[in-house]
């Protein structure tokens, strides 16, 4: 079932309607509600390689459904250092679970300072009512 | 800008909350609850496509089966009223300027359901050869047409089982409906057409019988399942019949335009053929790409029967047996496919 649209407090956002969750020097990294709904149904995830390097603002990754592609941007330098196979296995996990399960990669930050410059819920709430 | 066309069905999708996309100048459903979804419905049990963007263009008078013989591919010859068939109108150089059905409706009256992006292209196409005694009129603004299909589609319409390609009026649910045993999913199904202002009415009267709404994106997605070239990206003006595969509905014996390059083409033997392939890597295929040794992509898509990539696309003649290992490029990544046989998914006769 898909998820109904929520956008977590807690996450760190980019204009680009992907996410992280910073803890401890390292980060979860996904995409919003607003993007997979935009997309449909996931059926391919083309992930990095764990090691990889993600730039800020960079590519780091592609997600797919039947009918387009979107490119994965980082919100936050670092290193990958974990892959959610699960999502690999069954990107529809995205739409089910867009801020749980179906987070994409783990980093370890290369920069919490970076974390500055991205919005915060009320801020990205903003963008969306904007488009 | 250009002011999108609306479907009779048009308030219908809306209050379905369908998401609406430009389509050949028509605003159109491409889903309702989701892609993958509405395929499966399809496959499994029954689904309704609006098609009311088709074209519909009428061809009467006493030369009309002459004319449409010396325009058309396949043979006129073979139909009785009541019957419809699979054709292609041809340019001069063989190339493919639309597919169609044709239906005879009286022995000097004749029905072809063109497709939308051709519409103008194919009226004036015709209109400027036809010959005295054969008149041509687009008729599309007066119906709307809903392809109802799936293994229980006859079932949950209440209609009886016909042969393929033939069609009759028949009563829907107090609706006087042309249905046409015709379809795009490679399942069991009818084209029901009707005067636009009943087409919601019907549509109404369609879900009622427990048939689920289905967009364009699983039209593309079934159709491309079963193989079904679709006019704009797997044939063209640009290529031929014997090229992509429709020999079989191209009368080489008959006279019409461009028969005489498609009689060369098949003797020589085409450079390129159209393949059908399932991607062995990870991915997804799209127009475009590029496919290693000479040749691209026409039509690709994820497989939700298949739950892996599939598509169509032109290669060189010696690299067409099923088997063959193809090297897309997907965005710069080189994945492996092979062909296959056509069609990519067959559904299991029960």
């Amino acid at each position: 079932m898909p998820a109904s649209e929520s956008y977590p407090d807690d996450l760190h956002y980019h204009r680009e309607h992907d996410w992280a969750r910073i803890e401890d020097g390292e980060a979860l990294l996904g995409i919003t509600w607003y993007a997979q709904d935009a997309l449909g149904e996931l059926v391919h995830f083309e992930a990095p390689e764990a090691g990889a390097a993600v730039t800020k603002d960079g590519i780091y990754g592609e997600v797919e459904s039947v009918k387009a592609v979107s490119d994965l941007v980082a919100p936050i330098s670092g290193e990958v250092i974990e892959v959610n196979q699960a999502v690999v296995a069954a990107p529809e996990t995205v739409n089910e679970d867009p801020y749980g399960d179906g987070w994409l990669v783990r980093i370890r930050v290369a920069d919490p300072a970076e974390a500055d410059g991205l919005m915060d819920v009320e801020a990205y709430k903003a963008l969306l009512a904007e488009q | 800008m250009q002011t999108l066309r609306r479907t009779p069905i048009h308030e219908r999708h809306v209050a379905l909350g369908a998401r609406l996309v430009p389509f050949a100048g028509w605003e159109m459903p491409v889903q309702y609850e989701g892609v993958i979804q509405e395929h499966r419905a399809v496959r499994s049990d029954a689904g309704v496509f609006d098609v009311s963007h088709m074209g519909e263009l009428e061809v009467e008078g006493p030369k009309a089966h002459e004319f449409l013989q010396t325009m058309l591919s396949n043979d006129l010859d073979r139909l009785e009223p009541g019957q419809a068939q699979y054709t292609l109108l041809t340019n001069e150089r063989g190339g493919i300027v639309d597919d169609l059905i044709a239906y005879r409706l009286e022995a000097g009256r004749y029905l072809l359901i063109v497709n939308a992006s051709n519409r103008d292209a194919d009226f004036r196409w015709l209109k400027e050869r036809e010959v005295p005694g054969s008149d041509v009129r687009d008729v599309s603004d007066g119906y709307a047409l809903l392809a109802v299909q799936g293994p229980r589609s006859l079932e949950r319409l209440g209609l009886a089982e016909a042969p393929a390609f033939t069609f009759a009026m028949e009563e829907l649910d107090g609706h006087e409906v042309m249905v046409n045993r015709t379809g795009y999913t490679g399942e069991k199904g009818v084209e029901l057409m009707v005067p636009a202002e009943e087409g919601p009415l019907l549509w109404d009267a369609v879900l009622a019988r427990g048939v689920k709404p289905a967009g364009l994106g699983a039209r593309d997605t079934l159709r491309l399942e079963v193989c079904y070239p679709l006019h704009g990206n797997d044939i063209s003006p640009e290529t031929d019949a014997i090229s992509a595969g429709l020999g079989w509905v191209s009368a080489l014996e008959k006279d019409f335009t461009g028969v005489e390059e498609l009689r060369r083409i098949k003797e020589q033997g085409p450079a390129r053929r159209l393949v059908a392939f399932v991607m062995e890597d990870p991915g997804v295929p799209r127009q475009g790409m590029a496919i290693d040794g000479g040749g691209d992509v026409t039509s690709g898509t994820h497989s939700p029967m298949l739950e892996r990539g599939i598509g169509m696309g032109y290669v060189p003649s010696d690299r067409v047996d099923a088997g063959t290992e193809l090297t897309i490029d997907l965005r710069g990544r080189p994945r492996k496919a092979r062909v296959v046989k056509k069609p990519i998914y067959r559904h299991e006769e029960d």
